[in-house]
């Protein structure tokens, strides 16, 4: 280090230095590196298990230098329910697209969180499956043109998007639900204290943590990377609002 | 000596899994398969394993590969149509080489079927059941204290190969009550240096997937499961031989038919028939040599196999027999058992 100088911005050791696969801009590669600020900054290296199902960050293991098991499309919240259920001591999180939470994998989530499950969910919402090439999610924007909805989601016979965040924070098991965005360093920043939040809960064994990442997929929505940051802007914060929709512990703490 | 107790089969099935060193069961209500985890809860308060009944058999087999991989001794149960919504995640604990105990307690089908006891499943059983090339080691217990015997063996093979072990059995021997002499129990304890417990800094991060997106990659990982299953092949096949000895005919079946078939064979005997009976106690791996044998003998004239479905394991026999000898079938569908009498007719009516 040069004198007079000092380090103010480094990968953590536990995200590998590998070149990764997904698409410039994509907030996974963001998400994947604030988790593992976190692991570092916790020093839980040794006790996080990590589960990613199908999706685009399904490779999420190639980056992460922790324990991962893979799973089946929509089937993380129940590899995780039982990883944390064999290893409680463990801090264990499943890394989800809207495809595999709220669509094929909707059981699971849903009762995962009303049994209370400790584990955090990591929860990518991009409206889009990215991986398969860009057909309708359940968290589509009305009117949003997806390969499956070509002239645009039609709610009338699709229904609205789902509001998971807002719909799990219903269940008595959920300790905490927030969504936040990566569309600004600011908001980035609140991404981070959002998720090491909800590790600390998930370590001080509270209930099912959830954090809704208001997320982009650049190629899925067929623009740039900065047209993506104002799409968000422009259409996805107004229907999926940034914020905290349950925090037990801070309740708990007022009275 | 263990311990003697008359027990439900489901139910012997439930105490010798806790026995073993059970530390997972996730599961999912089903006729006639529920007593195991009716039981599994009765008994919770006495004992250290996780139990859960999950939302659904998708759930439960997901819970299997979670637990699993991250080292735990686990089993599901469940009864056909469960163990249909199961066959993602079979395959997938399949390829990410995961030992589990399945229990299929078969009812019978096709569709929602009738809950009554059949065999109908085999196929599904030993050829796979799910996508892509795999197999479980199968066995096929006919009575409530191999129900007992095969749930250690099932565990201690699962460990062994790290491969999923199935326990076939049917809604009659899941229900029937007979005397059963319950193991010792044993504690386990896992020596898995591959599982997901937490990367320590004397060892490389564990990853356990079925995710091999390069051709080459997964081919070779196919090329391995493979060979696993060769030497499985090579050293698990189990059987029963039943006065065999001087047979001319071989009747066979496995589970509750090999039993009837017993009678079968006695009944045949005092009128003057030569009948053995050769059982399968593992379906898969499949005693494909033995038959062969048999078929290889002057004296054998024919084989007759004796199943409650439409003709499943005939199909590995014959195979087996290459035609060397003709292989006929008796059979029963949706929920009956047959009787030795009529057995004993159909193996009557191939007599020259
Ligand atoms: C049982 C099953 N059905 C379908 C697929 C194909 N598939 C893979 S990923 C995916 C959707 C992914 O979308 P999402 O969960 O939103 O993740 P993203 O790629 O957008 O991050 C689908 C449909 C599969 N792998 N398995
Ligand atoms: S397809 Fe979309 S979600 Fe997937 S890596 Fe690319 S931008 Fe990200
Ligand atoms: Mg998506």
């Amino acid at each position: 280090m040069k004198e007079g100088y000092e380090v103010v911005y480094k990968r953590p050791k536990t995200l590998l230095d590998k070149r990764m696969h997904y698409c410039p801009g994509c907030f996974h590669a963001t998400i994947h590196k604030l988790l593992m600020e976190i692991v570092e900054e916790m020093g839980i290296q040794e006790k996080t298990v990590g589960v990613c199902p199908v999706g685009c960050s399904v490779f999420a293991y190639d980056y992460m230098d922790i324990d991962m098991q893979e799973a089946a499309h929509g089937r993380a919240a129940a590899v995780a329910t039982a990883i944390k259920r064999m290893l409680p001591d463990r801090y264990v999180f499943s890394y989800q697209g809207d495809g595999d939470l709220a669509a094929i994998g909707t059981a699971e989530t849903i009762h995962a969180c009303n049994r209370g499950e400790k584990f955090t969910f990591i929860f990518i919402n991009n409206g889009i499956y990215g991986m398969t090439g860009g057909q309708m999610a359940p968290t589509t924007l009305e009117g949003q043109k997806t390969t499956t909805s070509p002239y645009g989601r039609n709610v009338q016979k699709l229904g609205m998007p789902l509001k998971m965040a807002e719909m799990v924070s219903q269940l008595a098991g959920v300790a905490y639900a927030e969504r936040v965005s990566c569309n600004t360093p600011a908001n980035t920043r609140k991404a981070k204290k959002a998720l090491k939040k909800a590790f600390e809960i998930q370590g001080k064994g509270l209930g099912t943590t959830f954090i809704e990442v208001a997320s982009n997929c650049p190629s899925g929505w067929k623009c740039t990377p900065v047209e993506s940051l104002d799409w968000l802007k422009n259409k996805v914060y107004p229907y999926f609002p940034l914020g905290v929709f349950k925090d037990v512990p801070a309740v708990k703490e007022e009275v | 000596m263990g311990e003697i107790k008359f027990m439900k089969g489901n139910e012997a099935l439930a105490e010798a899994a806790i026995r073993s060193g059970l530390q997972g069961y996730f599961g999912y209500p089903i006729t006639p398969q529920s007593e195991v985890v009716e039981y599994l809860a009765m008994q919770e308060p006495n004992h250290n394993y996780v139990l859960i009944q999950a939302e659904s058999e998708v759930a439960s087999v997901n819970m299997v590969y979670g637990a699993a991989a991250a080292g735990a001794r686990v089993m599901t149960t469940t009864s056909s149509p469960g163990f249909s919504l199961m066959q993602e995640g079979v395959s997938y604990i399949a390829c990410a080489e995961l030992p589990c105990v399945f229990a299929n307690i078969v009812r019978g089908g096709p569709g929602l079927g009738t809950i009554q006891a059949s065999q109908g499943d085999y196929f599904q059983a030993v050829k796979g059941g799910g996508h892509g090339d795999y197999h479980l080691i199968v066995l096929a217990p006919n009575s409530v204290q191999e129900m007992v015997d095969h749930c250690r063996l099932a565990f201690e093979l699962a460990d062994k190969y790290r491969n999923p072990v199935m326990l076939l059995s049917d809604g009659s021997i899941g229900q029937m009550m007979e005397k059963v002499v319950l193991p010792e129990p044993i504690p386990y304890k896992p020596d898995k240096p591959w599982a997901t417990t937490g990367k320590t800094p004397d060892r490389k991060r564990n990853i356990i997937t079925s995710l091999y997106i390069q051709s080459e990659d997964m081919e070779k990982k196919n090329q391995t499961i493979q060979a696993k299953y060769q030497e499985i092949t090579k050293n698990e096949i189990r059987y029963e031989k039943y006065r065999v000895d001087d047979a001319e005919i071989i009747i066979s079946a496995f589970g509750l038919t090999s039993r009837i078939c017993k009678k079968v064979v006695d009944l045949a005997r005092e009128e003057g028939i030569k009948m053995g009976l050769f059982r399968p106690i593992t379906v898969w791996p499949f005693p494909t040599d033995q038959f062969a044998e048999f078929a290889a003998q002057d004296r054998v004239k024919f084989f007759l196999s004796a199943e409650m479905n439409a003709g499943q394991m005939v199909e590995d026999i014959r195979l087996s027999v290459n035609g060397k000898k003709p292989v006929y079938f008796y059979g029963r569908q949706g929920g009956i058992v047959p009787t030795p009498e009529e057995i004993l007719n159909a193996a009557k009516g191939h007599l020259k």
